[in-house]
């Protein structure tokens, strides 16, 4: 689950770090409010879930009321990357002395937590990873032993930070990587960490991703689900607790399991198909399950025929069967359905749906079959 | 032979009082897995459809000498299920429940290494593992799995592990051992243990993996596999088509900037003389060739 700036900001400052005073705000009537309780100059920040919104005006320097009035109804609105600015996020702006990056995530083959570092912030962390390696420092953290000061310093010093940010970056290290492990995030990132002309390291800017199977021992993570942003059919689909996402093609997909929902995808796109969506409807295949998934594709207008693909493993046939039928019942379903059913008891599966066929509901034996099948009755 | 377990395997299951524990459990018994026990701080004395409940792992492994078990603990109690096991004195730990946060994964995984550094752990997030006709941990059907060999299986995803086996039993090929692995970020067991154990067993002759986008533990197979493996290789590696940036019910699954696609992935294992199929039915097409030549 990815935070917006302002609520990873204040994720961090929970664990100690200096972030800088704001508010968050949805009208230019608000902004203006906010800055003059802030004082100008302010900063007005899109509140996204992307990268990249300083470089396509997302991000402004105000340094009085009329700039903040300009700035905030130009960006209010504005679309970066598909995402439609609705918050702005108006913050004490800072003076700026250097800009760094700092970062902990899970290094997935080293199985340690890594820790990058460069005094090369403020851009494009994967291009300084890319052109000039040297750059960045990097320690991996052994989950057991937690990052220790002394390690910490190492780091810090492995960066070759000005001297004057050393004390402060230290303290922020060791509150970041606090924030990453106790908050159970995937990622947080500070990028840029500045230093001040006064000496000061602060934290000018958040990413935040969240572990969403750790949401039982946070309650504050309920508060970052409420804004996540999810296309209506995403939001339909997590309402019903489904795997659910949202694709820009014809072919409505049910699959048991995400491994074998990914496969179906490529096969569909192999015989020259385009999914609608991804759907993993998990290892069960019931009425309730199978109606819900029914329901969320239905209610997508651009599919045009539904591919449902069961392998069955505790699961028996017979019940997927049963569940398929126990669901066009309860759903009224307006595209074609093919289905391939197959494993555990797929001949018992097979007879119970051959007296239901028709021109609305078909059967295939095949993954590849189904897959031709669907595809052709989306192209019509 | 089989890789990890077998008949002689000796399981524990904590978590069988539960609801999930108690089905699965019962199904490995009936397919002949030695399950000799399971654990419930509160529920000792009691027993579960004939099989005797312990209140601790070290209890259960003192009274039933087993080495092994499965794990079907709700997530938030996963982490001190597993240390449980380790300090128990289990040495193969099969960890079936989706959801553990990734950083008791990680936390457990590195703790498993220093301290018990003879425990194997598989999961979480896993179907399990089973050696056909002989021994089943976890949620596969054992059914849809063809004893014998040649064929030894690893896999990251649970529905694609029994495609596999299932692709395999239609063309009437035999498995020496089906390993799921899991789509976490911080396996216990991993591709790499795996077709070690593989090239190590004399009855497996060809192995088959199924992969998935992100994360690089395909592309470190296929190192692997250049460098060490000598038996044949056929492998499907889901999600060519995944969007990037998109999550898609795995936490392991997602493919971010360029890094860790279906397409990089599948290129690194051709590069390594592994015969890749575009879907799970070609890689069992390919298998099956592989077999008839060997």
């Amino acid at each position: 689950m990815d935070l917006f700036e302002y609520q990873g900001k204040q994720f961090f400052a929970q664990y100690g770090m200096p972030i800088s005073a704001g508010e968050v705000v949805f009208s230019v009537d608000e902004a203006l409010a906010a800055a003059e309780r802030l004082g100008t100059p302010v900063m007005v920040k899109s509140q996204v879930l992307t990268g990249g919104r300083g470089k396509l005006g997302g991000i402004k320097f105000a340094p009085d009321m009329d700039a903040v009035r300009e700035h905030a109804t130009n960006i209010l609105g504005l679309d970066i990357k598909g995402h439609i600015v609705e918050r702005l996020w108006i913050e004490a702006a800072s003076d700026i002395a250097e800009e760094y990056y700092m970062s902990f995530t899970l290094d997935r083959a080293a199985k340690k937590h890594l820790g990058m570092l460069s005094a090369e912030g403020g851009m494009d962390i994967e291009e300084v990873a890319a052109s000039t390696p040297e750059k960045i420092s990097k320690i991996w953290v052994d989950p057991v032993d937690g990052l220790t000061d002394e390690v910490a310093a190492q780091w810090v010093d492995g960066a070759n930070l000005n001297p004057d940010a050393r004390e402060g970056a230290i303290a922020i290290a060791k509150q970041l990587y606090a924030s990453y492990t106790e908050g159970d995030a995937d990622l947080v990132e500070i990028n840029p960490l500045i230093l001040t002309p006064e000496g000061k390291v602060h934290v000018l800017d958040s990413k935040v991703t969240l572990d969403v199977n750790a949401e039982f021992r946070h309650a504050d993570y309920a508060q970052f689900d409420e804004t996540q942003t999810r296309d209506e059919r995403e939001e339909a689909a997590h309402a019903k607790g489904l795997q659910y996402v949202g694709l820009d093609g014809t072919v409505g997909v049910i699959a048991n399991g995400a491994g074998l929902a990914m496969s179906t995808l490529d096969v569909i796109n192999q015989v020259g198909g385009k999914p609608a969506n991804f759907l993993d409807i998990g290892g069960g295949a019931n009425a309730d399950v199978m109606s819900s998934a029914l329901q969320v594709i239905n209610d997508d207008k651009n599919v045009k025929s539904i591919f449902i693909n069961i392998f069955g493993g505790i699961t028996r046939g017979e019940e997927v069967a049963n569940g398929i039928l126990e669901a066009m019942k309860r759903v009224k379903i307006d595209s074609p359905i093919v289905i391939r059913l197959d494993g555990t008891n797929a001949d018992e599966g097979r007879a119970i749906l051959a007296p239901e066929l028709n021109d609305m509901l078909m059967m295939e034996t095949t993954m590849l079959d189904a897959a031709r099948k669907a595809s052709e009755l989306a192209a019509g | 032979m089989a890789i990890f377990v077998d008949e002689n395997t000796k399981v524990i299951y904590q978590g069988l009082t539960g609801r999930q524990g108690s089905y699965y459990g019962g199904l490995n018994a009936e397919y002949g897995t030695q399950v000799v026990a399971g654990t419930h701080p509160k529920k000792a004395g009691t027993d579960v459809n004939g099989v005797p409940v312990y209140a601790s792992v070290a209890e259960a492994v003192e009274a039933t000498g087993a080495t092994a078990s499965c794990i079907f603990i709700p997530a938030p109690g996963v982490k001190d299920a597993v240390m449980e096991a380790a300090e128990g004195g289990i040495k193969f730990i099969v960890a079936i429940t989706e959801g553990v946060p990734a950083h008791d994964e990680a936390w457990f995984f590195n703790k498993l290494k220093r301290d018990h550094p003879d425990v194997q752990l598989l999961g979480p997030n896993c179907p399990g593992i089973i050696s056909p006709g002989k021994c089943n941990i976890g949620i596969t059907a054992g059914h849809i799995a063809k004893p014998g060999g040649p064929v030894g299986i690893v896999s990251r995803s649970g529905t694609l592990t029994y495609q596999a086996l299932y692709e395999l039993q239609q063309k009437d090929i035999g498995v020496t051992t089906c390993v799921g692995i899991g789509g976490d970020p911080v396996p216990g067991t991993s591709f790499i243990d795996c077709l070690a154990a593989f090239e190590a067993d004399p009855e497996t002759k060809a192995i088959m993996m199924i992969g998935e986008i992100g994360g690089s533990a395909e592309e470190e197979a296929a190192e692997y596999i250049k460098n060490h493996v000598t038996k044949p290789v056929s492998s499907y590696v889901a999600g060519v088509t995944a969007p990037p940036g998109k999550k898609m019910g795995h936490a392991g699954a997602i493919v971010s900037g360029g890094k860790g696609t279906a397409d990089a992935k599948m290129e690194a294992l051709r590069d390594a003389g592994v015969k890749v199929g575009l879907n799970p039915t070609e890689a069992g097409e390919l298998m099956a060739e592989i077999v008839a030549g060997l």
